[in-house]
């Protein structure tokens, strides 16, 4: 049950682009088509998904006994860079055909803030899901950070397909590119605000 | 270019949020008022200062194919530093900005001015670039929070103008969205008008 | 310009940046970790001050853990001239629609709510942080007070306390923080 929750509160509730605000850039960058925005969400849920397994171990079996956890940022960034580095190479040996579909998103990964964000928030940050304030556990922190991705690529696809059908309108100067991009992205997000309350 | 104009041109020409589209998830995600967008503005200005100028002091030991990780170390060190000094000075600021403080480790402005400046120009120069693109991203975010703060909760800079609500969809998610589009707009008019 | 890329020398110069980096945050970290120990000091200190009346003993040096239905709370003694003037007791509820809230309630020694403060919250912006009094003087209703008689749930739940619009769960769990302190009170009275 907690974790159907905590699929519905991030996919669609707490959606982490329209309103938690990360990964904004992609979004905004490379959602001109739908095909590549589907390409780069879904590099982005497999990356986020490893990327929160390994800073979950390193964060409870490294930091926590050491009692450096002032070096998460440091060692959550580089674990996550070189996470890509390899996902990048490992891609490229084992299945050419993923590789093409999405190396060319694999770098920009890197410095996409909701990796990064998902990764320090399941370590630090209380969930309400079923209850009680409490931390997430290993599966839960996965599975959260699964469903975190889904709900990027869902932003990201529909916004993909509304910019699609902005490039046929006619759109006032002043708002042509990313403008009017920004606006119908508020109204994206008015349109998910109609969830909240769906899941506490 | 001289010092001056590195600095003048990040606020307008080359101004990081309404130009250049960068760093957008602490610009949507901070500014519900305008002190916390100047907040977060400033603490980005200060790691973009720091790690400009060590950057642009260690590049030519660094062997061009570590060089990114290399300048993610650094700025994550420096946010990292910049993290305690908010925590023991300004710690209800700290608070409010929450998880945006580390996060400015992965924010495109900073990876993007090392590169890009950084690596290629000398400690006081790259210095004074991040001084100019930094407070272009303070000003863009402290208006943004401004306007978001003046609609959406009547008041400015935390002074309350009227006792009564006001139209919350600015303080919410989807007000960030569209107050950013119509400033941008504004600013692109302006921009044309001047040239 | 920057320099050849062989083996060695990339894996030296990852190497030393990293190190330059740790001992670098290290050393901060040593520097700064008893500023941030007394800013959360601070923090509490004030308000404590706020929720209680005026005292001149120092309510942390006295201060007790208590725990009620299985809640720990932080109670923090006020006095004056050696007499109880007040008790703040800090009061957490995970009930918030962010995540906790951590409240410090003040008590009269007959159990009426002098004043509120909230120490931490993660409440939407605009909407459930209203909870805070600079935000709101939703907690304002709460002063004077005594719980006895008035009832600490929001007016849907048939309570007395007007809930903040369109928060009902930050208004609810304000209020279950507020109880849990009250238990907390009655149970150092009792004794």
């Amino acid at each position: 049950m907690e974790y159907i929750l905590i699929i519905i509160s991030a996919v669609f509730v707490n959606n982490i682009l329209l309103a938690q605000f990360l990964g904004v850039c992609p979004f905004l960058g490379v959602s001109n088509k739908v095909s590549t925005a589907v390409g780069m969400s879904g590099a982005v849920c497999f990356v986020m998904a490893v990327a929160t397994l390994v800073t979950y171990m390193v964060q409870y079996y490294i930091l926590v006994p050491l009692h450096i956890e002032f070096m998460q940022t440091i060692t959550f960034i580089v674990v996550i860079a070189s996470l890509v580095q390899m996902v990048e190479i490992i891609l490229k040996k084992i299945s050419p055909s993923l590789y093409q579909a999405l190396g060319i998103f694999l770098p920009l990964i890197t410095t996409n803030c909701a990796v990064l964000g998902v990764a320090i928030m399941v370590v630090t940050k209380e969930f309400t899901f079923g209850g009680d304030a409490h931390l997430l556990n290993l599966g839960q922190s996965v599975v959260y950070a699964i469903a975190s991705a889904l709900g990027f690529g869902l932003a990201m696809t529909l916004f993909a397909g509304l910019r699609e059908q902005l490039e046929l309108s006619n759109v006032p100067k002043a708002f042509k590119g990313i403008p009017i991009a920004l606006v119908t992205a508020g109204i994206l997000a008015m349109a998910f605000m109609g969830f909240s309350g769906l899941v506490k | 270019m001289s010092n001056l104009s590195l600095i003048t041109k990040g606020i307008i020409k080359e101004n990081p949020t309404f130009v250049l589209m960068l760093g957008m998830c602490p610009t949507l995600g901070t500014t519900t008022s305008a002190m916390n967008g100047l907040g977060m503005g400033l603490a980005t200005m200060v790691v973009l200062v720091l790690s400009n100028m060590a950057i642009s002091s260690v590049a030519s030991f660094i062997p061009a194919k570590v060089r990114i990780p290399c300048y993610i170390v650094i700025i994550a060190a420096f946010v990292t530093i910049v993290q305690f000094v908010m925590q023991a000075y300004v710690p209800a600021l700290y608070e409010t900005l929450g998880l945006f403080i580390p996060l400015i480790v992965v924010n495109c402005i900073v990876l993007g001015r090392a590169e890009a400046f950084a690596s290629k120009n000398s400690v006081i120069r790259s210095a004074f670039d991040g001084l100019g693109i930094g407070l272009g991203f303070a000003c863009s975010l402290t208006v943004l929070g401004f306007v978001r703060e003046l609609f959406g909760g009547l008041s400015v800079f935390g002074h309350k103008l009227a006792d009564a609500d006001g139209m919350l969809a600015f303080v919410l998610a989807p007000g960030a969205f569209i107050v950013l589009g119509y400033l941008m707009v504004l600013f692109n008019k302006a921009k044309t008008k001047i040239s | 310009m920057a320099k050849e890329s062989t083996f060695s020398n990339m894996v030296i110069t990852l190497f030393v940046v990293c190190l330059v980096a740790s001992a670098g945050v290290g050393g901060i970290y040593a520097l700064t970790k008893d500023l941030i120990d007394a800013a959360k000091i601070a923090k509490v200190n004030s308000a404590i001050s706020g929720v209680v009346p005026d005292f001149d003993n120092d309510p942390s040096a006295e201060k007790f853990e208590v725990t009620t239905d299985g809640k720990t709370s932080m109670v923090y003694p006020a006095k004056k001239d050696g007499e109880i003037v007040g008790y703040a007791i800090e009061a957490a509820t995970s009930k918030g629609f962010g995540g906790a809230i951590v409240l410090m309630v003040g008590f009269e020694p007959d159990g009426t709510i002098y004043n509120t403060a909230v120490i931490s919250h993660t409440e939407t912006p605009g909407l459930g942080d209203k909870i805070d009094v600079k935000k709101s003087n939703f907690s304002v209703q709460f002063n004077g007070k005594n719980p006895e008689t008035f009832h600490l749930s929001v007016k849907k739940d048939g309570g007395d306390v007007d809930a903040i619009t369109a928060s009902t769960i930050s208004s609810r769990a304000f209020c279950d923080a507020v109880e849990t302190a009250y238990k907390t009170f009655k149970d150092i009275q009792q004794k």
